[in-house]
């Protein structure tokens, strides 16, 4: 496709705002408490929904992301307002992390008028097009396909902007992602694969279901990059992510990242995890994303204990009052049931 | 008679069936037990060889059971959420249906499906569907859904016998609910309807999970005064078109229940059917219970205004009866 000087077509999804101070391109220590910040509210919004979900106040099945605060806000952390994000099942993180606001996503959780979808969708296809996210996902390996598509409107458009499909283990052997992937590969589409590799899909190990004894050959057999990474090492996700971006921005293709990480909680709260073993478990625990990333900024930006512990009560905070208005929060008019069934 | 759950009925018939037929094996280890998977290892602890568990690939899984089917075995094909089977369309619909049509009777594919359909409580849109209204329209498929654990495992126990392509539409919201199971453990027929209410006011044909509401309904309406026969097609394909004719010829009045959405309904092909077959026997309109067309939304309360209830049932029928 030739590259137009047109002005880009009138779309829902909003113009790029100007560039936030990316941390790495300058040592900008507030960018690097940003981060922090980011995975702080994610864990401490994950807890809140699943006490929440435990006295029965979220509909269906909730998935949480504890544990895999790196993948979300490594990769996220690498993007521009303009970029496109499509998520999953496990999507709550990547929401946040992409700027949504704590109280309409809760709002939504709990199905509330609020909520991103004026209580429809809940948790599990959350859609906030004003921070560029096109959902989290109820169908395995659903927004692959979605963000190749945006990457196509992004090259019709010449709009620069990047897209990122985040997907688990699970996906891996959905059709689905190969075809993508080829399609991507032959297009050259500025799309970021992301496979948040927590070793599960529901309750059956990832070797148990995946052959192969590699995943980003996966990749390469399509001439995509691709590479793993330690995804409980938010920076090392970060840099990988830059580079992948970076390189998909000049219309260098796309790349696949497979970022190794763990879900806290099992599949679903109320998962009881007996299929998992407890060494596997507390060696996992061990790598955690947040204090990993507290002794980083000790060490590196001299930032000591009580500036984070100050985050994370702001955090705390900010959760508290998003479950408070969330809780009190009207439910949605049953009568307006068949409004937006068409646009 | 024996007492088990929808969901033991469902694993000990295809234990019984596994036990009788070698050619029977299974595709897809968790069959929806949630809760109940325990029962599981009944099933695997006589014959786990006989056991794929595969990964997340619903258009695989269901192709791979086809095919297996095709060579010769009776593969019971688990696709898990009935709305995760829409991946698997084109396997069951362009394939397994009619290959016995397109090999003139050659080729048959006597594989059978499985999935937990329907509204199950906070699915949202991309876990509710009903999806027993899309394949419906399609020809050379034996669609089964059965009401209670006794159909549940002569069904069952019929699909896996079956030369045909048979899909079992389970609703979510049966596989806890106790009931009988003939000691005799003989397949039902399939293409038999069962009158699960003797009554001579009004026919209630309702479907799968719907037997239940028009249950409660035809009670409310005994104390009312009204004689309310409930009838459960049990396959939706074959229609046993003449019990439900029968019936509207005994009662005058029929009303048609089913969760999925108004529009492809198996509620609004039972209604036209019986316009057209039975009109000379109605004396009132026929009346369609089912939910609006729109997608499920997440909310509960707006989930649980649209499902069709014993009140609306009960509703439908009073529509039906002259004004007193
Ligand atoms: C098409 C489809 N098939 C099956 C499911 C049921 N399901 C929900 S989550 C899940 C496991 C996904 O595992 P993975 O991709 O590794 O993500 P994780 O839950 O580990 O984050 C499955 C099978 C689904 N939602 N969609
Ligand atoms: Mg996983």
């Amino acid at each position: 496709m030739a590259k137009s000087k047109k002005p880009a077509a009138k779309s829902k999804i909003p113009a790029p705002k100007p560039r936030k101070p990316q941390p790495g391109t300058r040592q900008d220590s507030a960018a690097f408490l940003a981060i922090y910040r980011q995975m702080a509210l994610i864990r401490a919004f994950e807890e809140a929904v699943r006490s929440l979900a435990t006295s029965g106040l979220v509909p269906g099945l909730v998935h949480l992301c504890s544990g895999q605060e790196a993948t979300n806000v490594g990769v996220i952390s690498a993007l521009e307002p303009r970029d496109i994000i499509a998520s999953h099942h496990r999507g709550h993180g990547h929401c946040l992390a992409r700027g949504a606001e704590p109280n309409l996503l809760l709002a939504e959780i709990l199905g509330k008028a609020a909520g991103y979808g004026g209580g429809r969708s809940g948790s599990m296809h959350v859609i906030d097009l004003e921070h560029g996210n096109l959902g989290t996902n109820g169908i395995v390996g659903g927004g692959i396909p979605l963000a190749c598509g945006a990457a196509l409107t992004a090259r019709a458009r010449n709009s620069g902007a990047v897209s990122v499909c985040f997907f688990g283990d699970g996906a891996l052997n959905q059709g689905l992602l190969h075809e993508c992937m080829n399609m991507a590969a032959i297009w050259k589409l500025a799309v970021v694969f992301v496979c948040e590799n927590n070793g599960y899909g529901e309750f059956t190990a990832i070797d148990d279901v995946t052959a192969g004894d590699s995943i980003p050959a996966r990749g390469e057999v399509f001439g995509i990059p691709s590479k793993t990474i330690d995804g409980m090492d938010v920076l090392a996700v970060r840099k990988a992510a830059l580079a992948a971006v970076t390189k998909a921005r000049k219309g260098g293709g796309p790349s696949f990242l497979i970022c190794n990480t763990w879900r806290y909680g099992g599949h679903h709260v109320g998962d009881k995890q007996d299929y998992k073993d407890d060494a596997e478990a507390k060696a996992w625990r061990a790598k955690d994303p947040l204090p990993r990333f507290a002794a980083w900024l000790a060490k590196h930006h001299g930032i000591g204990a009580r500036k984070l512990s100050n985050i994370d009560q702001t955090v705390a905070a900010q959760v508290a009052s998003a479950v408070d208005a969330a809780r009190r929060a009207p439910e949605p008019d049953s009568s307006a049931l068949d409004r937006h069934v068409y646009g | 008679m024996t007492k088990m759950s929808h969901a033991e009925a469902l694993v000990t018939a295809i234990i019984d069936s596994m036990a009788q037929d070698e050619r029977v094996y299974l595709f897809g280890r968790p069959l929806g037990l949630g809760p109940q998977r325990a029962l599981m290892s009944r099933l695997t602890d006589r014959f786990d060889e006989r056991v794929f568990d595969p990964p997340t690939c619903e258009a695989g899984n269901a192709a791979v059971g086809v095919g297996a089917a095709m060579a010769g075995l009776r593969p019971f094909v688990d696709l898990s959420t009935g709305s995760f089977s829409f991946l698997a369309f084109s396997q069951i619909i362009n394939e397994a249906a009619v290959s016995n049509y397109m090999s003139a009777g050659k080729l048959p594919a006597p594989v059978t499906f499985h999935c937990l359909e329907g509204a199950r409580g906070g699915g949202a849109p991309q876990h509710s569907q009903n999806i027993h209204g899309f394949i419906w329209n399609t020809a050379g498929l034996e669609i089964l859904a059965p009401s209670n654990p006794g159909d549940m495992y002569g069904l069952v126990r019929a699909a896996l016998a079956s030369n045909n392509p048979t899909f079992i539409m389970n609703h979510a919201k049966l596989m806890a609910l106790e009931g009988d199971v003939a000691d005799d453990r003989k397949p039902i027929p399939i293409g038999k309807a069962d009158i699960k209410r003797r009554g001579k006011d009004v026919t209630i044909v309702a479907i799968s999970l719907m037997v239940h509401d028009a249950m409660a309904a035809a009670e409310t309406l005994a104390r009312e005064g009204v004689d309310v026969e409930v009838l459960d097609p049990r396959t939706l394909a074959p229609l046993d078109e003449d019990s439900i004719l029968a019936s509207v010829a005994r009662t005058g009045r029929l009303v048609v229940v089913d969760e999925t959405n108004m529009q492809g309904s198996v509620a609004s092909g039972i209604a036209g059917m019986v316009a057209e077959r039975g009109f000379q026997s109605l004396k009132a309109p026929v009346q369609r219970v089912a939910r609006p067309d729109t997608p499920v939304p997440f909310s509960a309360p707006m989930e649980a205004f649209l499902l069709p209830t014993a009140a609306k049932i009960a509703d439908a029928v009073r529509r039906t009866l002259p004004k007193a």
